[in-house]
């Protein structure tokens, strides 16, 4: 093997190089594939709810009735807290400051975590109110429909919040390693794109769910 | 982002026009109004609240017009499957 050639194997690669085509390196490519197919998965779920309100009006209550809006309002503005700690993060990488990503990544984990822990605390009240599932035997919540397609959409969300918790420590395990930088930033970037994709939809859940 | 941009949105002010718009649509479901007009502001917020954290927290703003024809692709079918659908109850 000539000495060129064993320099460039040796040499560190930029995985965040734009590959042709689209113009975004593979990783990056990758999860905006993966977020389209999200986007047509709470679509769905969305699509769902809306078609099952107009069919069956009776068996949907005002939501301000059943939830807490209050506290959920104080919920999204946490989440939304957790977004500019995500870019906060990336954009601390993009200058490789270590420590400056590693305590904007605690600091999106702690608000991610509370999003998820101010989520059981509303349905261990809702569970208490007899706003299960299948509350038909609950008048004031309106019909099984509601309780169920309620828990269905923020149920699949908060999943996706808490997915997205445990990936968040292990990029935080990764940067404290030394993992990331300047010129290696991709698991750190896609990372984001997940955590603001999960802030986006549910500032559309919050708005159909608890306002409309 | 592009690697070699130096320059960075304004993530901070954008914080807070979320933020701000999150209350506001807060205080629009409270508000006594038709309801037609309340869900319709409240949609047109939501929408632009989502718009901006795609742009600039998602940096789509500042990435090549391909991806933005990628990130484009699945809204034809969230259209079919919202409004054709629902013309069963028009």
């Amino acid at each position: 093997m000539s000495q060129t050639a064993a320099a460039t194997v040796q040499a560190p690669a930029d995985t965040t190089r734009p590959e042709p085509g689209v113009g975004a390196y593979n990783l990056k490519l990758g999860m905006w594939v993966f977020l389209l197919s999200e986007v047509m998965f709470f679509t769905a779920l969305i699509g769902t709810y809306i078609i099952l309100r107009f069919a069956h009006p009776e068996q949907f209550a005002a939501p301000g009735e059943v939830l807490n809006v209050p506290l959920t309002a104080i919920n999204t503005f946490i989440l939304i807290c957790s977004s500019v700690t995500m870019v906060k993060a990336f954009a601390a990488i993009e200058k490789d400051d270590q420590k400056g990503l590693q305590l904007w990544l605690v600091a999106t984990i702690l608000l991610g975590s509370t999003f998820v822990g101010v989520q059981v605390y509303e349905y261990i009240h809702l569970f208490a109110d007899g706003f299960v599932p299948n509350a038909e035997a609950y008048a004031a919540a309106g019909g099984p429909i509601y309780s169920s397609t309620f828990y269905l959409m923020t149920g699949f969300h908060g999943l996706h919040v808490s997915i997205g918790v445990g990936c968040l420590i292990w990029v935080l395990i990764q940067a404290m390693r030394g993992r990331y930088s300047s010129q290696h930033l991709g698991g750190v970037e896609v990372m984001g794109l997940y955590w603001h994709f999960v802030d986006l939809v549910w500032i559309v859940l919050f708005t159909i769910v608890y306002l409309i | 982002m592009q690697n070699g941009e130096e320059t960075h949105p304004p993530y901070m002010f954008i914080w807070g026009v979320l933020a701000f718009l999150m209350f506001a649509k807060v205080g629009v479901s409270l508000l006594d109004m038709p309801q037609w007009m309340s869900i319709t502001f409240l949609v047109l917020i939501s929408l632009v609240s989502a718009l901006l954290v795609a742009l600039y927290y998602m940096h789509l703003r500042f990435e090549p017009r391909k991806l933005w024809l990628l990130a484009a692709v699945p809204f034809p079918l969230v259209a079919i499957l919202i409004l054709l659908v629902m013309q069963d109850f028009g």
